[in-house]
């Protein structure tokens, strides 16, 4: 198919797969978000696999996984296809299901796979052994050989991580995580919301920071995200999936919702003590709730317990030697203690300024909590003429969310949605639509930010609702 | 102003969108001292515009309305159709899996009314670029105007030649390729050389099924991978609140003195905060077809 073009040495080294970068192995429609590392043994797919040969590949090629789990560029050989010598049937009216018609047992196909022959040649010997083969139609014969080549082809592609990928991914393999946000529901929320680079972005979500990483990727490092957590600290493991260079990590910010009256009210004080440190016990519960999903800033609690068993040990007499280096040790720690506590209040210091002008740029909720009371919330942080989606799993909590926003007024152009996604087999003569997937997408509420009118209550001039029809009252007979 | 970059206060020179209810908005080209008549009145620029915040209340002698900053999404449901377009529901979904972002190079043909083109370049900006090409001269030229007053030609070339012919105008540059056009089966091998040698998506949207088969095999022969086909529709709920009266079968034998605490049977109705269904709803507006073209 192709000519060999002489590779720009350092226009490929982004294309190259290296050790440390986050990446997605595929297979047909499987796809495992994982990072480089050497000598891990990963698991994909029921099978044990190394990384190692693949630094240094490029993205997107196919390998082939030998036994031992090591893996191996796949080489696409001009084979003969097991179809070029075989006959084909009319139709399957002679065509008996009597279950005999293979005559490789499945241990002879186990023994196959341990002599090590490729995924092709397995198939090859399944057809021929195969005693109806030649009855079939070309089309059930090629179906045939499609369904196998899925069971038996031993090979995993190794992409580059994007939204689209990890968003697929994650609905695939993980729904509840991302509150089964499904990828196209994700893909209306980027653009409702006007994700663009440059802007603000706010960000309520209990996604695994899918939803998260996403923004980030279409904000491309510039400008600023915020994301308001619940509990002790935010969670947002799915960030380091998406594999962004160091400084898009600059442009992320975190703030804590239960600060947030205080710092609307103007209460809040960033110069004191780091306020989220009074949090340590719901921190706790959190870490064990979200355990699977966490990052725990737990090595801070291990300090002060090893501080608590260096000043212990000390008070042996004839170790003042130890005693001075344990100090020192000792010391060290709360330097870097001190260190750390500093850094973070100066982030949310930096946090606050960017928060306190109310001039955000756009709204995105997507969780598992209630979204009225969090959307009510967070919208005071927007200027007016900005818009802002609310991802539910569930439509009631939105038609409340719907009905609350037209009280307060405030917003134009509210909808409430879903969408619809329904795939496609594209053959000769063999076109179809495949499986629905309705109803499984969650619902989304979108709408614009406005001037707050202060002087009239936003009744709406035009009737937005037609009023329900009277009920015409009957007379009841005795 | 622009379709790029938010501001905060109207100026002599922006696009403003003036929303005057649901599913009703209009663009508006704001200048000093020019009026504009709505339903509501007359709008006259330089006091009710210029200087205001976006997002203001304006009140004219019939009524009132907001002015809204521009957006893709907005310019989609206000922008004067020269063709049919696409909606920001076909647009979204195309725009994820073409994994477009900033510093993305694109190339489109049709331009058409340029609705999607203006999504595509709020999303690859500041650092991509869009080449856009279309055969209708007048349209070539009206979107490329439009592109100029939007603020955004800095980050799109148009082209007024028949992609099917002569092809993008660039060769090895686009991560994506967007088709609209009647038989995008004949731009399939000009939409791979202006694709990166390194890869890159491909989307192509066509109202027949007949012509996503074609664009299939030609997807298929020209070694692209990953060929799928998708339809993606957008359902809208309308939020009402509804009275469903509750029946009456007669005074319940069972019950002794005790007072119901419910209004007499008569009147006696449960008040429902519910979501109901449009008569009618978007069937079909194309299907999407994507793929992968691989190094070559």
């Amino acid at each position: 198919m192709s000519f060999v073009m002489a590779d720009n040495g350092d226009d490929d080294n982004q294309y190259r797969i290296k050790e440390g970068d986050y990446v997605v192995l595929k297979r047909g429609e499987i796809f495992k978000a994982v990072q480089i590392q050497p000598r891990k043994k990963v698991i994909f797919e029921k099978q044990w696999i190394f990384l190692d040969n693949a630094v240094g590949q490029l993205y997107s090629t196919t390998f082939e996984i030998l036994s031992g789990g090591n893996l191996k560029p796949h080489e696409l050989k001009d084979t003969a296809s097991p179809l070029d010598a075989v006959e084909a049937g009319t139709d399957n009216r002679n065509i008996v299901d009597d279950g005999k018609s293979q005559k490789l047992t499945r241990d002879d196909i186990e023994a196959l796979k341990e002599k090590g022959l490729k995924g092709q040649d397995i198939i090859k010997k399944l057809v021929d052994n195969h005693a109806t083969f030649g009855d079939k139609t070309e089309y059930s014969q090629v179906k045939y050989i499609k369904k196998k080549k899925k069971k038996y082809e031993n090979t995993v592609m190794i992409l580059k991580p994007s939204c689209r990928i990890l968003a697929m991914m994650y609905h695939g393999r993980e729904p509840g995580k991302i509150c089964h946000l499904r990828y196209d529901t994700l893909a209306q929320m980027l653009t409702l919301a006007n994700i663009h680079a440059g802007s603000k972005v706010l960000v309520f979500e209990t996604c695994a920071g899918l939803v998260l990483g996403s923004i980030m990727e279409r904000m491309g490092g510039y400008g600023s995200v915020i994301q308001m957590y619940p509990g002790g600290g935010p969670v947002r493991a799915g960030v380091e999936n998406f594999g962004f260079p160091a400084h898009f990590h600059d442009t992320l910010h975190e703030f804590p919702i239960c600060h947030v009256n205080a710092l609307l009210a103007g209460t809040l004080d960033t110069s004191a003590k780091d306020p989220t440190a009074e949090n340590t016990h719901e921190k706790q519960l959190n870490l064990a709730a979200e355990k699977k999903q966490n990052q725990p800033e737990a090595e801070e609690q291990g300090t002060p317990e090893e501080e608590s068993m260096v000043t212990n040990t000390g008070d042996d007499a004839g170790q003042d030697v130890e005693k001075t280096e344990k100090d020192k040790l000792k010391e060290a720690k709360a330097q870097v203690k001190k260190l750390r506590l500093e850094e973070k209040q100066r982030k949310l210091a930096a946090t606050v300024a960017l928060l306190k002008g109310r001039n955000a740029d756009g709204l995105v909720i997507s969780s598992r909590f209630h979204p009225c009371p969090v959307l009510l919330g967070l919208l005071k942080f927007l200027s007016p003429s900005r818009p802002f989606v609310v991802y539910s799993q569930y439509i009631e909590p939105l038609i409340e969310c719907f009905k609350k926003l037209k009280e307060c007024g405030g917003t134009v152009n509210l909808r409430l949605t879903d969408t619809w996604l329904r795939h496609y087999q594209v053959l000769p003569d063999r076109t179809h639509p495949l499986l629905l997937m309705s109803g499984g997408g969650g619902y989304l509420l979108s709408g614009t930010t406005v001037a707050t009118d202060h002087s009239k209550p936003a009744g709406s001039k035009q009737a937005e609702e037609p009023a329900p029809k009277r009920q015409k009252l009957e007379d009841t007979e005795g | 102003m622009s379709f790029v970059e938010y501001s905060d206060f109207i100026q002599d020179g922006d696009v403003a969108i003036i929303y005057l209810s649901h599913n009703n908005v209009m663009p508006v080209k704001v200048q000093q001292g020019a009026q504009t008549q709505t339903r509501y009145g007359v709008i006259r620029h330089s006091t009710d515009l210029i200087g205001q915040r976006y997002g203001s209340k304006v009140t004219c002698s019939k009524g009132w309305f907001h002015v809204l900053h521009p957006t893709p999404e907005l310019w989609t449901v206000a922008l004067p159709h020269r063709t049919q377009i696409l909606y920001t529901t076909d647009i979204a979904f195309i725009t994820m899996m073409l994994e477009l972002k900033p510093g993305s190079i694109v190339c489109e043909s049709g331009t058409g009314s340029g609705s999607l083109s203006h999504a595509i370049l709020r999303t690859i900006a500041p650092t991509g670029h869009l080449h856009t090409v279309e055969f209708h001269q007048q349209r070539a030229e009206k979107v490329a105007e439009e592109f100029k007053e939007h603020r955004v030609d800095h980050l799109v070339t148009v082209r007024n030649q028949d992609v099917c012919k002569d092809g993008f105008g660039v060769t090895g540059v686009a991560d994506a390729v967007f088709l609209d056009i009647p038989r995008p089966w004949d731009a399939v091998g000009h939409a791979k050389v202006a694709m990166k040698k390194h890869g890159g998506r491909l989307c192509s949207f066509s109202p027949c099924i007949e012509q996503v088969q074609k664009t299939c095999e030609a997807l298929q022969d020209q070694g692209f991978e990953d060929i799928s086909t998708t339809e993606v529709l957008l359902r809208e709920y309308d939020v009402r609140t509804v009275s469903l009266p509750l029946p009456d079968f007669g005074p319940d034998p069972e019950t002794t003195e005790e007072a119901t605490p419910a209004a007499p049977p008569n009147h006696a109705s449960i008040s429902l905060k519910t979501t109901t269904l449009p008569r009618e709803m978007p069937g079909h507006t194309g299907y999407l077809t994507f793929a992968t073209k691989p190094r070559t």
